[in-house]
């Protein structure tokens, strides 16, 4: 191939999300780790880790405005993501159809299905890894996991943030169960994204300790070809490729994001230790 | 009395009347007027020419007129007329025996019977022919005259005045200005009480004789003659009875009411102050038993409350007939001869009982009011002044002093709390003397320990005793339900104490407070306050701020009430607007969210239980099944990884997927 090569740290890498993408994708971060530390204060009120960290917020009050903020910012995400969506699909698909049932659908497939069920055969030595493609089964799962708590989380949290608007159609009881779903669903989101989607896409031994993909939206030619051997082979049978190669960021820009990754990494993992400290050991 | 005389006199006019049937045969009066009606008639008295001329007029109005003349010149009986001149006095004696012998036996008698020539007799204060009844006006024995009579020997300058020992002086002068002189000499009341009054007529003893009317014992009995129901009077002195029964320990009327100065007034001089101070006026005087000073400075005395009262008001026992009148002393000072009901208390209260049962560590009335110092409580100067209050108190009670020790409840560091409390910086920051202190809960005298049911913090007293001052609080308390729940339930109900504590009391819009009281309403009310913390409110709560709704906010504070009661802050009429009060738009439905909601109760809260588990299967399943996932990938992307890496390094034929040299791209930093 002709970019077998010599430095790879000058060497083009492969462009595999958009600006916007890796934009929403920060956003996503700041807001969502800013609605789990301070939507955890309340709910492991209990704990002494709460109360220091609802005064480091500057009170439950402040606390509440900083999570009322990163809500909007999250919805805000949302929203531009959809509205990407369309834009995508006037742009580039042309109709829904070539969109949600093209090769590079999020929608899952039976391609997925096949490839799941080929992963637990590779998981117990009773076959290769499968060739995957633009989206893995993992990755469509992690892209729905959210949607669906955005809506769920999202509308149980406009409920609670309205509750006088709210109850002049529910009953008020409503108000007790959005909490419960609010609360717990949040906590299914805190722990799946600080330890399955950490593992998935930044812990597991390919990717070991980081993938910076999703903040560059770069990866080397190589890792694309050994990680999603069927994409690179769709891009280089369509000639794609070369049009999606890039110049890496310089490396001052590689190390701001790096910096930014790991607090973020941290702050996860921390809420997960406080999560499981919280629950197991200081239950009420 | 009256009717017994009336009696004996009757009897005796009988008698005399018989008797003079005789003599009427053998002397006839108008025998002796044949000379005794000379105006010219004159005798020798003891040296001196007196008249002997009888008005026949004047006997005959007076008491004698039947009475011949040989009645009482009984040495001239039978004998022949005209007489020697020479002759005995005239005998009352046989008549009046009774009077005669009172006569006799008192001071006036016996110096009579020595031979006193200033010593009077019948004659003196009666007269002779001219006796008239004791209720003419004429009569110098009359209740208007008595004091002239008495006064013609007891006034200053007259012969017995100067030659014999009379204590008093200015007897008449003070008289004639005490409330008795007043009313008798210038009012005209002949009630009023005249020198007979007290020291009788004819029975006139020293005070120092028992037998006296004005002996220290006898004093109350000789003045309730008239002022028979004085006890009433002074019952805040002292109690009635005791007057009589032990009179040797209380102050005789005597002691205030000085002898004929009486007025209706607070005495200036008591006893004898200056007497005391002769000795105890002596820096160095101490007591010859056990060495403490017994020096008394005088000024104390004069700036403090009692300076009106006479050292031997309190110092009672005192005789006056002594060198040492104080020697007389047995008692020690016993403030409730005066204060009773002050007494009273102290005797019931855990002090006065130590002091029953001689605690050498029992407090005294002197203990908190000083001695010869002793101020008002109003005087900021004094002890028992608010502000002194708590370190008084602390004087025994502090940690470590003999109060404290003794204690076995669970208070403690109450000086030190009680500065820290609401009620202590008002006293001393706030330098309110209304503010409440030491007394002001546990009272000043009747101190008694909370399980005492007399106790003014049993909790049965308690809302009553902060209700003094908090009385608009008692008011709501008594109504709700924490009052009237009393007797329908076995668990004892709260009172201020539970909610508020005892020393450590704060200011209820207080952080501190606010954060507190969740946790003594949970005290009973365990199950309802643990559901409250599974709610927004609760957890807020828990996180350690207070502008949310804790339980009073809902339920109110003293007027807590039934939900079914109207009047609730709960009740279907007012839960809207109590939601309200924080949440502007609340409506009904909105007022139906459950404060005190929990996902563990299916029967109750069906809705939420079954979230709460659908929840938790959602978890549950997406965890187990992503985990297995995760474990199950982590040793074969391991293994992966060793095959590539060993690939790469011997050249060979290609690994999986591995055709190039460089793999792992995330190590190199993209």
């Amino acid at each position: 191939m002709e970019h077998t090569t010599v430095d790879n740290g000058n060497e083009r890498q492969y462009v595999r999300f958009t600006r916007l993408n890796r934009i929403l994708h920060v956003l996503m971060i700041v807001s969502f780790l800013s609605l789990a530390l301070t939507g955890m204060t309340l709910k492991f009120s209990y704990t002494g880790w709460a109360s220091f960290l609802s005064h480091v917020f500057g009170g439950y009050e402040t606390a509440g405005y900083f999570h009322r903020f990163a809500a909007i910012i999250m919805v805000g995400v949302f929203i531009v993501h959809i509205v990407d969506l369309f834009r995508r699909k006037r742009r580039e698909y042309g109709s829904w159809k070539a969109l949600l049932l093209g090769p590079d659908t999020m929608l899952p497939t039976r391609n997925d299905l096949t490839q799941f069920i080929a992963s637990m055969k590779w998981f117990l030595g009773m076959g290769p890894r499968p060739q995957f493609g633009r989206w893995t089964y993992w990755e469509k799962f992690d892209y729905f996991a959210v949607f669906w708590g955005m809506v769920v989380i999202g509308s149980t949290g406009f409920t609670l943030w309205f509750p006088e608007f709210f109850t002049q159609v529910f009953p008020g009881w409503m108000i007790n169960v959005a909490t419960i779903i609010h609360s717990d669903e949040a906590l299914l989101a805190t722990g799946f994204i600080f330890t399955i989607h950490f593992f998935n896409t930044h812990l597991r031994p390919e990717k070991f300790p980081m993938d910076m993909v999703i903040f560059t939206g770069r990866m080397p030619v190589e890792e694309l070809k050994m990680d999603k051997p069927a994409e690179y082979a769709s891009v280089e049978a369509t000639g794609e490729l070369e049009a999606r190669l890039a110049e890496p960021y310089p490396p001052i820009v590689i190390r701001a994001i790096r910096v930014f990754a790991w607090m973020a990494l941290g702050i996860g993992f921390s809420i997960v230790v406080w999560i499981i400290y919280a629950m197991v050991f200081a239950y009420q | 009395m009256t009717a017994r005389h009336a009696f004996s006199r009757m009897l005796i006019l009988a008698a005399a009347a018989l008797v003079c049937a005789g003599w009427a045969r053998a002397q006839e009066s108008a025998d002796c007027l044949t000379c005794h009606e000379d105006k010219a008639l004159t005798g020798t008295k003891r040296g001196k020419t007196v008249s002997m001329f009888v008005d026949q007029k004047k006997f005959a109005a007076s008491v004698h007129a039947d009475v011949p003349c040989v009645a009482c010149h009984a040495d001239l009986a039978g004998k022949e007329l005209p007489h020697e001149e020479a002759l005995a006095p005239a005998v009352c004696s046989d008549c009046h025996g009774t009077e005669s012998a009172l006569h006799a036996r008192s001071l006036h008698g016996r110096a009579a019977g020595r031979g006193d020539p200033l010593a009077p007799r019948c004659t003196d204060c009666h007269g002779n022919h001219a006796i008239t009844k004791v209720s003419d006006a004429r009569s110098p024995v009359s209740p208007l005259q008595v004091p002239f009579l008495c006064g013609k020997c007891h006034q200053e300058g007259t012969p017995v005045a100067r030659q014999r020992t009379i204590h008093q002086d200015h007897i008449l002068e003070n008289f004639s200005e005490s409330i008795h002189g007043e009313g008798l000499l210038k009012k005209g009341l002949i009630v009023s009480a005249t020198c007979a009054s007290c020291h009788t007529a004819h029975s006139i003893l020293p005070h120092t004789d028992p037998a006296s009317s004005i002996a220290r014992r006898n004093i109350a009995a000789t003045c309730t003659q008239c002022h028979a129901q004085i006890e009433m009077v002074h019952r805040k002195v002292i109690k009635g009875e005791l007057w009589e029964k032990e009179a040797h320990m209380l102050p005789a009327c005597v002691d205030c009411h000085q002898p004929h100065k009486v007025r209706k007034v607070f005495y200036d001089q008591g006893m004898a102050d200056r007497d005391c101070l002769r000795c105890h006026a002596r820096a160095d005087l101490v007591s010859a038993r056990d060495g403490r000073s017994m020096a008394v400075t005088p000024e104390h005395l004069a700036g403090s409350r009692h300076a009106k009262i006479a050292c031997s008001q309190c110092h009672a026992g005192v005789n006056a007939a002594k060198e040492r009148p104080c020697q007389s002393i047995t008692q020690r000072v016993d403030c409730a001869s005066c204060h009773a009901e002050v007494g009273q208390e102290y005797l019931q209260s855990t002090h006065g009982q130590l002091f029953v049962r001689n605690d050498p560590n029992a407090p005294t009335c002197k203990e908190c009011h000083g001695t010869h110092k002793v101020l008002g409580k109003a005087q900021p100067a004094s002890s028992t002044f608010p502000t002194n209050i708590p370190a008084l108190c602390a004087r025994c009670h502090r940690e470590g002093q003999k109060a404290a020790v003794r204690y076995t409840g669970e208070e403690h560091q109450i000086v030190e709390h009680y500065r820290e409390s609401t009620h202590g910086k008002g006293l001393s920051r706030g330098g309110l003397t209304v503010t409440a202190t030491c007394t002001s809960c546990h009272t000043a005298h009747k101190v008694l320990p909370r399980s005492d049911t007399l106790s003014s913090i049993n909790p049965r007293n308690v809302p009553s005793t902060c209700g003094r001052c908090h009385h608009g609080v008692e008011e709501q308390f008594s109504g709700s339900v924490h009052v009237s729940q009393a007797g329908k339930t076995t668990k004892q109900l709260p009172v201020c104490d539970d909610c508020h504590s005892a020393h450590t009391i704060r200011r209820a819009d207080e952080e501190g407070f606010k954060l507190t009281i969740m946790n003594q309403c949970g005290r009973c009310h365990e199950a309802i306050a643990k559901t409250y913390f599974d709610t927004y409110h609760g957890k807020v709560s828990q996180l350690g701020y207070t502008k949310t709704a804790r339980c009073y906010s809902c339920h109110g504070a003293h007027d807590i009430l039934p939900i079914a009661d109207p009047r609730s802050h709960l009740s279907r009429e007012n839960v809207v607007a109590t939601c309200q009060q924080c949440h502007p738009g609340a409506n009904r439905r909105f007022a139906g969210y459950l404060t005190h909601a929990t996902h563990h109760d299916p029967a109750k809260y069906p809705w939420l239980f079954w979230t709460f588990w659908g929840m938790t299967g959602l978890l549950v399943v997406t965890f187990v099944v992503s985990g297995i996932h995760t474990l199950l990938w982590l040793p074969r992307a391991l293994q992966w990884r060793r095959e590539r890496t060993r690939a790469e390094k011997a050249p060979g034929p290609p690994g999986p997927a591995a055709d190039t040299t460089q793999h792992d791209g995330a190590h190199h930093g993209g």
